[in-house]
């Protein structure tokens, strides 16, 4: 062993290290915190539990158990208002950080400038990121509470005679969070791919007599593709999967997959919550799925 | 794009700053309500100006006590930092070389980084209970009594949680890395080995000093991802709460300034390190430019 070893390490000093050694702690993170997590809930969606143990086995109960009374249409059951529930936030969450972060990409990409100034303002849009999710979340109650201050502004300006309900701990105040927290997902792919378009195809297009709103829609929109797809997939399997957003702004009373599997997972129900990952995962594969088909359509027009 | 601002402009240049405004705005306020007097409220109007929250902050809420939330989070966060920083710059230095398996590593960290966070954390959270049950059969079949009955979870803030941050916080550092590599000349350090320097000291000499506003870059995702990060440590955290954990648990039972007043503090801290990290950016960039 230690002959074997010698002229390796000597190698090594001398040539530096093999990718394979570099990459190896790296690897084994994700072997062993992602990779091997993942097969165990995979597997463990088929077991069978008791209150207090795990046994292991191949039956489909947790997955019938899930979509129990599913196929009455009448009366949808749990999963099925669960998911619609969800679905419809991911889709207004995504359809609000598109517009929003492409507006505020193209101002930045296009009509700032220096490059200093974009670079600084772009920056100023990526702060937030770094701060804590929770307390931005929090910070929206001093604004929309009963007694905030646009509560507070609707009632001196007379166009409501009673305080709003609805603005906070509701579906409008979890949308309103996941556009504030998210957004810059949607931004910082979008800028990237438009600082790539190269800018003698707007000249072209300028000088073919095209107006704004035709670049915009014709040039821009087609290049920042790639952009726009990730953005989406990003902002997408964030929201699918979310619990703590939803938890803290629906003021711990609106349902969410996350939250379902979250309560089970804290209630130790873990082949439950495994075949609800499990569900989870295929409908966000699903939609990522049809995203990228999505870029795959049009290239093909 | 003419040489004259048109309206669409002065449009677009307002929607940026209200933009702006939406995104800094709430957590302002609760930065001046934070220091409410003693009987000031979650909302406005301010009722004095003190210090008395930041006070009842370090006094505990309720059972919760922050300052050692609040060591235990740093600790962790500077762990995850440094453990980031390490094996994400690790990891793209073999990605520049020919690699076995380099598809697949990618294709592995970017469904790490779109995996839903939920997921992931079940995932850890499961797989040491199964370890802690399979380790419990072992000493109680190899007759290690004391062993067993001492022997309580594997599952705590440096194994399971470290690991579930980890799963967040390497493919920013890894994807950073990437986006310098590629912008990245190798005729300096082609020079280098050819005038004779061994691999690491050209490691050390030229090729970090190079990158090395991004990797403070990498460490300031490390750190302040950890410092914040909820979903993926929820489900794998043990007997002991980080901070975020802490909060998110309190958002739901105080009614007191107290929590704006830790809500201002970790966001301090955020900036500090931000700042921080921005600065020395700016500093080793210059100092690389003017060699």
């Amino acid at each position: 062993m230690k002959v074997a070893t010698r002229p390796m390490l000597a190698r090594w000093m001398s040539h530096g290290l093999p990718a394979w050694v570099q990459a190896t702690p790296y690897t084994l993170v994700f072997l062993l915190f992602f990779i091997i997590p993942l097969g165990l809930i995979v597997a463990v969606s088929f077991w069978d539990a008791t209150e207090y143990e795990l046994i292991p086995a191949f039956t489909p109960k947790n997955y019938i158990n899930t979509f129990e009374g599913c196929s009455n249409l009448a009366e949808p059951c749990v999963t099925f208002t669960t998911y619609l529930s969800t679905l419809k936030f991911c889709f207004l969450a995504w359809l609000s950080t598109l517009l929003i972060g492409f507006t505020v990409a193209y101002f930045l990409a296009f009509h700032v400038r220096s490059t200093a100034m974009q670079t600084a303002l772009f920056v100023l849009c990526t702060i937030p990121f770094w701060t804590s999710n929770v307390i931005r979340m929090i910070s929206w109650v001093p604004l929309l509470g009963r007694n905030g201050l646009v509560n507070d502004a609707l009632l001196t300006t007379g166009i409501v005679s009673q305080p709003q309900d609805w603005l906070l701990f509701s579906s409008f105040s979890v949308v309103l969070a996941f556009v504030h927290l998210f957004t810059i997902f949607m931004v910082v792919p979008i800028f990237n791919s438009m600082m790539r378009i190269d800018r003698s195809l707007i000249e072209a297009a300028l000088d073919a007599g095209a107006s704004s709103w035709q670049i915009l829609w014709n040039v821009i929109v087609p290049l920042s593709r790639t952009g726009i797809i990730i953005g989406s997939i990003f902002v997408i399997t964030i929201v699918m999967g979310d619990f703590v957003t939803i938890g803290v702004m629906g003021g711990q009373q609106i349902a969410s997959v996350g939250k379902i599997i979250q309560v089970q997972t804290s209630y130790l129900q873990f082949p439950l919550a495994a075949a609800n990952a499990v569900i989870l995962l295929a409908v966000v594969l699903m939609i990522i799925w049809a995203l990228t088909k999505l870029v795959d359509i049009r290239k093909e027009l | 794009m003419g040489e004259k601002r048109g309206w669409g402009y002065y449009a677009l240049a307002t929607f940026f700053g209200l933009f702006l405004l939406f995104l800094y705005g709430p957590t302002i306020t609760i930065f001046v309500l934070s220091f409410q007097g003693p009987e000031g409220g979650l909302v406005f109007p301010m009722r004095g100006v003190s210090l008395y929250w930041f006070h009842e902050l370090f006094k505990g809420i309720g059972v919760v006590d922050i300052g050692s939330a609040f060591v235990r989070s740093i600790k962790l966060g500077l762990l995850v930092t440094l453990l980031t920083v390490v094996l994400a710059v690790s990891a793209a230095l073999a990605f520049r070389k020919r690699m076995a398996g380099a598809n697949t590593l990618f294709t592995v960290t970017v469904a790490s980084l779109i995996m839903p966070s939920i997921i992931v954390s079940l995932g850890i959270g499961l797989s040491f209970r199964l370890l802690d049950t399979g380790l419990g059969h072992l000493f109680e079949s190899a007759g290690w009594e004391d062993l067993r009955a001492s022997f309580t979870t594997t599952m705590g803030m440096y194994t399971s949680a470290l690991g579930a941050q980890l799963t967040w916080t390497l493919p920013f550092g890894l994807l950073v890395m990437f986006a310098v590599f590629n912008r990245f000349n190798p005729a300096y350090e082609e020079a280098a080995l050819d005038l004779g320097a061994s691999p690491w000291q050209t490691f050390r000499h030229v090729v970090l000093p190079l990158i090395g506003p991004s990797v403070v870059g990498v460490g300031m995702f490390g750190f302040t991802l950890s410092w914040d990060e909820i979903a993926r440590s929820s489900q794998a955290i043990g007997d002991l709460n980080t901070l975020p954990l802490e909060l998110q648990g309190l958002t739901t039972t105080v009614t007191t300034p107290v929590i704006y007043a830790l809500g201002t503090l970790t966001t301090i801290v955020s900036f500090i390190v931000v700042f921080l990290a921005l600065g020395a950016m700016r500093l080793l960039s210059r100092k690389s430019k003017a060699v």
